[in-house]
């Protein structure tokens, strides 16, 4: 006898996936295919006058030396903002798995954050390090170190990379909790019967054991990375100074939404899609074998 | 009894109640769409309410969509979907974009003819009306709420470094040697200016009569191409380059962001929109005065005028005709020396029509408060020329986005101020290019 669960109707299964496609169909593929036709036409603000120019779009995009260097911007920034929010959130979660006292209070304030939109993030980040007005500023200046990320690059990058990353925190500190109260308590006692320390036991027991956890969250980081983090360059920096900050999705942002040049903007977000799309594949094949479930 | 005449009353009220609702219906509804916000806005829904109050046909229902940027887009998406509003406020940066789209719009001269509105655009003062008007001289859109770059000085500072503030600096090379003083007394930061685009390029280039872009900065057609890499140009964004490099100016963020360092009281002088003034009036616990925007004194012509900022209300194209006459009756009434000399007075934006201006005058405004005539002095100074009509560019948001990236990059000393601006026009023109070929 077959172990399976089998549906012996034919349309029943069909009926079961149809809102999922639908949903599917309607909210991802509807509009990228629109971006994909959108990305071929050169037309004004008002849509009254098209041409269909092939892939011209594109030739202006890759003959623009300022688009290209966004290219490595946003790959810094995606690295650092999945990497340090990764390592930052574990930390977190493997302390406050720990905490006996205040457990509550500790964790309602660490999910915070993730009530907060991002523009409203990166507002109150530009207030504590204000060049002028700052909090934060007149602590680092008072002990000699020049604060101004208007004119200084790496300071800019910085910036956008820890509201990035402060805002993205919760999300990950939540999975990671989950992670590791899930992990058998009888396997951690165990090892510390055997005499393991507690950082022996968190690398050798619960890293590993997480491993499904972390893959997860590394997709999801890198894709918010990529397109969730517009609003907090608009509100901190506007890409700069001069093209620091310009990360590809704030550059669709910019051109499509404030500038209105929607041929161009498409263009754009194709090619943002499809490095997405090729990196999620990249992670699926390469590094998910590395993941233990 | 006591219930009878209850219900009487109950019936009475609802039936009063329905009678106002029918009322209601009659009246036709003016979408106006804006951008202000705070004291401002509370100005556009009592400048509508007074219209409203006036008659009874028409109400004007003004509507916050967000920044300039933000309510132009929404005002696209709703033409694209078939539901536009009536009047719509742009910034002058949007102008070219409004004008391209003559299938969206109805022109504000063709409009008042239409509806046999009184309308002469001489009443408006030239450097408003022209940037605002085709090549033939018409009018495309109704000129709003306009600013002007101004020179603010900290009297305080200025003191303290052994200078009379009533003797503001006159020309670049005088705020040079005053800023040096100011950083010599000890002031943290002599000069800043707000949206640098704007006051350092833009109005630099009309103040000192040298072009901006080419084909009269573009008046003349979807062929221009930016030219503002010449030497006038060039020789001021490089000492601009050298005081940031010797302490004596501080960069502060590319739109309004500097004018907080002034009002805190931590930069002695900053170039910025004469809209500021009813901001620094409220915040800075220190004296200040207005003064004229400096100028080279050896360039030929200079000071010829400045270039506006500010917006202007479009009228979108309507399905139904009977709303032209509702909007055409709104702005006789918005361009009323009454309406303009009381916006003018309590928003800092400069008075659009000379009617206002002179009734500001004979109200002696200018005498109470010191200072806020020089926006409109500047913009009057000369009458303007093809270098100082103003500016109309294709995609001017990338264009000016494009332009801070490169003065950011000579304020860092990265760049020279000529390599700067070169690669500046170098990378506008290629968006200048696209709107051509978007709109041809």
């Amino acid at each position: 006898m077959e172990k399976r669960v089998v549906f012996r109707s034919r349309w029943l299964p069909y009926a079961l996936v149809a809102p999922q496609l639908l949903v599917t169909l309607v909210f991802f593929v509807w509009p990228a295919v629109q971006a994909l036709y959108q990305s071929l036409l050169i037309q004004d603000a008002f849509g009254a006058k098209t041409q269909f120019v092939w892939f011209d779009n594109f030739k202006d995009l890759f003959s623009d030396s300022h688009y290209l260097a966004s290219f490595q911007v946003t790959a810094v920034f995606s690295v650092l903002v999945a990497g340090i929010g990764l390592a930052a959130a574990l930390m977190l979660a493997v302390f406050a798995d720990r905490v006996i006292r205040g457990a509550k209070l500790y964790k309602t304030l660490l999910i915070l954050p993730y009530a907060v939109a991002s523009a409203v993030a990166a507002v109150l980040w530009v207030f504590l390090l204000n060049p002028t007005l700052g909090i934060l500023t007149h602590v680092m200046r008072s002990l000699g170190y020049d604060w101004n990320y208007l004119l200084n690059p790496r300071q800019a990058l910085a910036l956008i990379v820890i509201t990035a990353v402060w805002k993205q925190i919760s999300y990950n500190f939540l999975f990671f909790l989950a992670g590791l109260q899930s992990i058998p308590k009888s396997l951690i006692e165990a090892a510390a019967i055997d005499g393991a320390g507690p950082a022996r036991r968190f690398w050798t027991i619960a890293f590993p054991l997480l491993s499904p956890t972390t893959f997860f969250l590394l997709v999801v980081n890198i894709v918010y990375a990529f397109f969730d983090t517009f609003a907090i360059v608009d509100a901190a920096t506007s890409g700069g100074p001069v093209q620091a900050t310009s990360i590809l999705v704030f550059k669709v942002y910019q051109d499509g939404v404030q500038a209105l040049d929607l041929g161009g903007s498409a263009a754009q977000s194709v090619v943002l899609m499809a490095i997405v799309i090729s990196l999620t594949v990249v992670q699926f094949r390469f590094v998910e074998r590395r993941v233990q479930y | 009894m006591a219930n009878r005449i209850r219900r009487f009353i109950c019936i009475a009220s609802a039936l009063a109640l329905a009678g106002m609702a029918t009322a209601a219906q009659a009246v036709t509804e003016i979408q106006w769409w804006h951008s202000m916000t705070g004291a401002l806005s509370d100005k556009v829904n009592e400048i509508a309410n007074k219209f409203n109050a006036s008659q009874s046909e028409y109400k004007v229902v003004p509507v916050y969509k967000g920044q300039y940027d933000e309510s132009m887009t929404a005002a696209i998406a709703a033409y694209r979907g078939g539901n536009p509003p009536q009047i719509l406020q742009v910034f002058e940066v949007g102008t070219a974009t409004m004008m391209a789209a003559k299938g969206a719009i109805k022109p504000v001269y063709q409009l008042m003819a239409e509806e046999h509105q009184p309308f002469d655009p001489k009443a408006f003062l030239g450097a408003v009306s022209s940037y605002f008007s085709d090549t033939s001289g018409h009018l495309l859109s109704m000129p709003f709420n306009s600013s002007t770059q101004v020179l603010y000085i900290n009297d305080d500072a200025f003191k303290k470094a052994g200078l009379d503030p009533a003797n503001p600096p006159k020309t670049w090379p005088d705020l040079e040697k005053d800023a040096e003083k100011l950083k010599a007394s000890g002031a943290a930061c002599a000069f800043t200016t707000g949206w640098q685009s704007w006051v350092q390029l833009e109005s630099f280039s009309a103040w000192h009569n040298v072009p901006f872009a080419s084909l009269q900065n573009g008046f003349g057609g979807l062929g221009t191409r930016l030219e503002f890499n010449g030497p006038v140009q060039v020789r001021h964004i490089k000492n601009l380059g050298d005081w940031a490099k010797k302490g004596l100016f501080t960069y502060k963020g590319r739109k309004d962001e500097p004018l907080a360092a002034f009002t805190s009281g931590e930069c002695a002088m900053i170039t910025t929109s004469s809209g500021s003034y009813a901001n620094i009036k409220a915040n800075a616990k220190f004296a200040w005065r207005v003064a004229t925007l400096p100028y080279y004194a050896d360039v030929k012509g200079a000071p010829q005028n400045t270039i506006i900022g500010g917006a202007t209300l479009w009228v979108m194209k309507q399905k139904n005709p009977d709303m032209y006459k509702g909007i055409a009756k709104f702005f006789t009434f918005l361009s009323s020396p009454e309406i303009q000399v009381d916006w003018h007075e309590s928003t800092g934006y400069v008075p659009i029509t000379l009617a206002a201006y002179d009734l500001a005058k004979k109200q002696g405004f200018y005498q109470k408060n010191p200072g806020t005539d020089i926006a409109i002095k500047e913009l009057t100074n000369k009458p303007p020329t093809a270098n100082s009509r103003g500016l109309r560019l294709g995609n001017f948001v990338q264009i000016r986005n494009i332009i801070d990236e490169e003065l950011e990059s000579v304020w860092s000393g990265q760049k020279t101020a000529k390599q700067a601006l070169d690669s500046a026009v170098k990378r506008g023109n290629e968006q200048l290019v696209r709107f051509q070929k978007a709109n041809e």
